[in-house]
């Protein structure tokens, strides 16, 4: 059963209540998406750390029911 | 340390950089391990690959290694780097580049 991208940014905002959370469906196929999470939690973490978070909030969906996710985080100071 | 763990920690440090993905460097068989694969070859890295499709245990027991739940992985020098999102964004900050470069002249 694919995700709906509502419900991806729901659990990655219940981890990080303070994400701003980007999702594309990248194929259209509710089975492919990119995101983009900004958060102050990932502030000074390496950017493995980062994603780790997010995947972590996905609890374990990532990688079986969750197929492809194309992650990207940033800082919200950073510039933006 | 169980088996497979032993198995995954002699494969990481085959090689100065070893990469786990799905297929093999000619035919890889995921469009992420593709993408992979593409950004090694362009930095011209010499590099280890190995196909997690070939071996059940080390497709399962690599995710647990890294606490990363996807496939493909990169690791330098026996340690993690990240997935093809993060080496896409190392290639295009020139960081990749320099771990990589790092490696060839040690």
């Amino acid at each position: 059963m694919p995700m709906a991208a509502d419900e991806i940014a729901d659990l990655i905002k219940a981890a990080l209540p303070d994400a701003e959370v980007t999702i594309r469906d990248l194929a259209g196929d509710g089975d492919h998406y990119a995101a983009r999470v900004v958060s102050e939690a990932f502030a000074g973490m390496p950017r493995v750390r980062q994603h780790q978070l997010v995947y972590r909030a996905l609890g374990g969906r990532m990688g079986g029911e969750l197929h492809a996710l194309q992650l990207e985080t940033a800082v919200p100071s950073n510039g933006e | 340390m169980n088996d497979v763990t032993s198995r995954i920690d002699s494969l990481v440090r085959a090689k100065p950089v070893v990469l786990f993905m799905k297929g093999t460097q000619l035919f890889p068989q995921c469009g992420f391990s593709s993408r992979a694969v593409a950004i090694l070859d362009r930095l011209g890295a010499d590099y280890e690959t190995v196909d997690v499709l070939q071996d059940q245990e080390v497709r399962q027991g690599i995710k647990a290694y890294s606490d990363w739940p996807t496939i493909p992985q990169l690791y330098v020098n026996g340690e993690f780097v990240g997935g093809s999102d993060i080496m896409m964004e190392m290639y295009e900050s020139g960081e990749l580049q320099q771990l990589v470069e790092a490696q060839a002249q040690a």
